[in-house]
């Protein structure tokens, strides 16, 4: 064998492994969602997918990322439909052509947390008077900062209370991660912090159900959080499967779907609250 | 400390229990190790070879240059490898993200400069009067390499485990590339970063076991391999 023929040797294995691996994975009927923790780390969507498949024949596959990210990965067409909940970016990424449809689906509540002997007395008052409090006993506040739905839910929150200088603040720390291992961060360090009620609610469940921190603030109409779809403009990035996601827009938001939605529980808490059971 | 023990037992029911995810993950980064590592064999060790062997012109500075990639952080890694396979990107028509292919592409990044690196390492270290008894018996082409390279073997294989150990656990690139997707591109480090992320940290130990039994698997057979030859 020549120089030249072991090279041409090598290309072609190479080309045959990775031709190979391509071609088992390019699937046709595939839907690529874009969504966020949330979603994925209560299990919403391990419920969903396999009834998805069932109905229309198409395989939900998802990529759990923050809100941010999400809407990144639908920019450059990564992904044919986003679930996320950050009501005005998704507003903004609507009216700037990246996603059409739409559509809002379902919602569930956000809730400030704390250590269950709360050093900083914020039980049953207002979010805003909350953080306010927080703030001037500098008392330990755990925020995500990943520019995810919940993190870019609470800026607004602390905007509202009048503090937006915090992010030097020595008790204000941020993690960069996702909901529960922010949670597990503020339950280590005895801090507080908003997470939506749905991810609280499943890590009530991985403590056995009695966890070191607890609800104290709930139930303000500015802790609402909205869940939608989106589909990736066709017009934007053609290669994205615009037919799929309109179906899967059409199918998640059908009466049967959505109750079915609402009849997910754990610990027999309901996650999240359809918009369209009827 | 009730994670560790909790792990232990976690890791052999899922295990015995013949657990569908654990196994779509174990399987997941078999193949995804194995395309990457013989990818990186069949371009690294001649590259390496070369770059022990002869002499060229900014040789040094080529040199410096793998060695410094050695330090390639693995992020990094997979958001180039994303830049690149993105739809918006310049090989976006492969279609290639979010599949093992597309984490194998990141991981053949990974461990090219370990096995380059440590094969120009092995080959300079050979005694030099071996290239000249080899020369005058009449040895050219890809007789020199092979048998340049066949004394340098117990090197090369430390350069592989030490190649596929970083293979085996990076995180970062089949996280960003891959997308993580169940039954898909979930390797067992995703999974672990993925339990973790939920709360889950017995099953996150669990699957690091998992881990590092396919890794004491595989070490194991590589012994076996130096024993005979």
């Amino acid at each position: 064998m020549s120089n030249k023929r072991i090279l041409a040797f090598f290309v072609a294995i190479l080309s045959i492994f990775f031709g190979n691996v391509s071609a088992t994975l390019s699937g046709n009927n595939i839907l690529r969602m874009a969504t966020t923790t949330s979603t994925d780390n209560t299990g919403l969507l391990d419920f969903l997918a396999p009834e998805f498949k069932e109905d229309a024949g198409i395989e939900l596959q998802w990529v759990a990322v923050g809100t941010g990210k999400a809407l990144e990965l639908g920019k450059n067409c990564d992904v044919d439909v986003l679930l996320v909940h950050a009501p005005s970016a998704e507003k903004k990424y609507v009216a700037k052509g990246y996603g059409v449809d739409r559509t809002e689906i379902m919602y569930n509540d956000f809730v400030i947390i704390g250590p269950k002997d709360d050093p900083a007395r914020i039980k049953g008052k207002s979010p805003v008077e909350a953080l306010k409090i927080i703030a001037e006993k500098k008392a330990l506040f755990v925020s995500r900062g990943d520019n995810s739905g919940t993190h870019k839910k609470e800026l607004s929150l602390w905007k509202e209370a009048g503090l937006t200088n915090i992010d030097k603040a020595e008790w204000y720390i941020q993690t960069g991660q996702g909901m529960i291992a922010t949670i597990n961060v503020a339950a280590e360090r005895g801090g507080y912090t908003l997470t939506d009620r749905g991810t609280y609610i499943k890590y009530e469940y991985s403590m056995k159900g009695n966890p070191p921190l607890v609800v104290l603030v709930e139930g303000d109409k500015r802790l609402y959080n909205l869940y939608s779809v989106i589909a990736v403009s066709p017009t934007r990035c053609p290669e994205a499967r615009y037919e799929f996601a309109k179906r899967f827009i059409r199918w998640i938001s059908s009466p049967r779907v959505q109750r079915k939605i609402g009849d997910y529980e754990i610990l027999g808490k309901r996650l999240f609250v359809p918009l369209k059971a009827r | 400390m009730n994670y560790i023990l909790e792990g232990l037992r976690q890791a052999v029911m899922l295990l015995v229990k013949w657990d569908p995810e654990t196994y779509a993950a174990i399987r997941a980064t078999l193949t995804v190790t194995s395309y990457s590592m013989c990818a990186s064999l069949l371009l690294g060790i001649p590259a390496g070879f070369a770059l022990g062997y002869f002499d060229f012109r900014g040789k040094r500075v080529l040199r410096t240059m793998v060695d410094t990639c050695l330090a390639f952080p693995t992020v990094l890694i997979g958001l180039l490898v994303y830049a690149f396979l993105s739809r918006r990107g310049p090989l976006g028509s492969l279609n290639l993200l979010f599949s093992l292919s597309a984490i194998a592409i990141g991981q053949t990044i990974l461990a090219l400069p370990i096995i380059m690196s440590l094969t120009a390492t092995a080959v300079e270290s050979l005694d030099r009067r071996l290239r000249l008894t080899l020369l005058s018996l009449g040895a050219r082409g890809h007789k020199l390499l092979f048998t340049t390279l066949w004394e340098a073997r117990h090197a090369l294989l430390i350069a592989a485990i030490t190649a596929y150990g970083r293979v085996l656990t990076e995180v970062g690139i089949s996280m960003m590339v891959g997308g993580n997707i169940k039954w898909h591109t979930r390797t067992i480090t995703t999974a672990i970063a993925l339990e973790t992320g939920k709360g889950n940290f017995g099953l996150g130990i669990a699957l690091g076991i998992v881990l590092m039994l396919i890794a004491l698997i595989v070490n194991l057979s590589v012994m076996s391999l130096r024993k005979k030859s």
